[in-house]
């Protein structure tokens, strides 16, 4: 589905990505790992078209995204902050949202998953972060895309609604689709992610089977495999 | 990109500033003409003003609108729209909104005041128009400005002298110009000088159609002079033209490769 090849950014004088090569072949979930700062966001951000890259090439379906947008009719995306315009209200943006990208199924149900009701009418700028990132959720499921893009879906929900994210998510995946996820939760990554990479200063570390990690870093649990690897690098 | 496009001239449309902004022209229309029933004269004082203010509020409702909208372009760069669509969308926007206040809020009490009834309906077109193209021209700096600098602080202060560049700054060093160069021939170099200041270019080209000598100036002067009247206002609109034609190109380019 999607091929990277020899990827590189900087910003500045800062290099994010560093000859990273990655495909994503399989459906199922596919967790992006790695300290803060080693360039998941850019990396995603990067297949979304969103950061032009300085060298190195994307594909999606065999084809070179650079300069295209029709490809990201397949494509739902999460951010990591939700950042929506303040001045209007949840009901105007999902509006707005079904205006400019039609198509959307589920919109009623994960609002009601969600319990966002009460809120339609208050403006995005009154939210609190959790329901900033419910709404965001929304609408990052209700287009029906063969490949989901996740980042940080977690930050600032409740219980309640991490258990719903997490079913929705195990369904989408039930559909058949490609789902990739950021995080820093390890109980969730063990939970439901099929494949793991790891990204380690701009390139792969190690991607594969949460097992295999276990076995290469002879640790039994993931968290602890996770934090072998940094502090081998951290020393 | 209609889509855009409307998103964001609505989303002006409703805030307060829209409001503002039109309230403020249509009452300096009626105290103007109430003041003066002279209605070729309040076009006159009209060209003092529009000169300096369109481009003021385009600079900073361009850069301002661009800084608060862009949790709202970050949200649409990740859906499956074009680049520069986004981009030109929310730039016809805003610029088409600014030049609704304007034109709705001078138009109405030159109306009312009989316009179409006056000789000066012509010259009254032409200074809308150019209101219009400066709220083009500089709304069109202003999202340059803002797509260069990340920082909404610096790219404040660049558009605020980008506008008292154009709007003060750039007379007094072509007058400096003019003096110290007092005995060659400058009538060239004044007219080329000209085509690099829309502000300056507006001018003269109102002038030009109002006749009225003691206005012009030097550089008016040398411009009539040289192009006659119909010539200088069709090349002037024209360089006019290419004010918004390589900015808007400029925004394009720029937004394609800008990382977000």
């Amino acid at each position: 589905m999607i091929v990277i090849k020899d990827l590189h950014k900087k910003f500045g004088k800062v290099t994010v990505l560093d000859g990273l090569n990655l495909t994503f072949e399989d459906k199922g979930i596919h967790t992006i790992l790695g300290p803060n700062g080693s360039g998941k966001t850019t990396l995603i951000k990067s297949i979304l078209g969103m950061v032009i890259p300085n060298q190195g090439s994307i594909e999606f379906n065999g084809k070179q995204i650079l300069g295209e947008w029709e490809y990201r009719n397949q494509i739902s995306y999460l951010p990591q902050i939700a950042y929506f315009p303040q001045n209007l209200k949840v009901k105007e943006l999902f509006q707005m949202i079904n205006d400019l990208r039609p198509g959307s199924k589920n919109e009623a149900k994960l609002i009601s998953l969600f319990q966002l009701e009460p809120y339609l009418d208050k403006k995005l700028g009154n939210l609190s972060g959790g329901t900033a990132q419910k709404v965001n959720i929304v609408i990052t499921f209700m287009f029906d895309s063969p490949l989901i893009i996740l980042d940080e879906p977690t930050v600032g929900l409740d219980p309640v609604a991490l258990i719903r994210l997490k079913q929705l998510i195990i369904e989408e995946k039930e559909k058949g689709k490609t789902i990739l996820i950021t995080t820093h939760i390890m109980s969730l990554v063990e939970e439901i992610s099929d494949n793991i990479i790891f990204i380690l200063e701009g390139k792969i570390y190690f991607e594969g089977k949460i097992d295999s990690l276990k076995e290469q870093t002879k640790q039994s649990n993931l968290e602890k495999a996770i934090a072998n690897i940094l502090e081998e690098t951290y020393a | 990109m209609l889509k855009i496009l409307k998103y964001g001239f609505f989303d002006l449309m409703r805030s307060r500033w829209s409001y503002i902004y039109f309230l403020f022209y249509l009452s300096l229309g009626f105290i103007l003409l109430f003041l003066n029933q002279d209605v070729g004269k309040a076009v006159i004082t009209l060209l003092n003003i529009i000169l300096i203010l369109t481009p003021l509020i385009g600079t900073l409702f361009g850069v301002m609108y661009y800084y608060n909208s862009r949790e709202f372009t970050e949200l649409l760069l990740a859906q499956p729209i074009k680049r520069s669509n986004i981009f030109l969308g929310q730039y016809l926007g805003i610029a088409l909104s600014l030049s609704l206040s304007l034109v709705l809020g001078l138009g109405i009490p030159f109306l009312a005041y009989g316009i179409f009834q006056s000789s000066e309906i012509f010259n009254f077109f032409i200074l809308i128009l150019i209101g219009a193209m400066l709220t083009f021209i500089f709304v069109a700096l202003a999202f340059n400005i803002a797509l260069i600098f990340e920082d909404k602080i610096k790219g404040f202060g660049f558009a605020i002298l980008t506008w008292l560049f154009f709007a003060v700054i750039y007379d007094g060093i072509f007058l400096i110009l003019l003096l110290v160069f007092d005995d060659y021939p400058l009538d060239k170099f004044a007219l080329f000088t000209t085509v690099f200041n829309p502000i300056d270019l507006s001018r003269i080209l109102i002038l030009l159609k109002l006749d009225i000598s003691a206005l012009l100036g030097y550089t008016g002067a040398v411009f009539q002079n040289f192009f006659g009247t119909n010539f200088g206002m069709f090349s002037s609109i024209t360089v006019l033209s290419f004010w918004i034609v390589l900015p808007v190109t400029f925004i394009i380019y720029k937004s394609k490769r800008k990382d977000f």
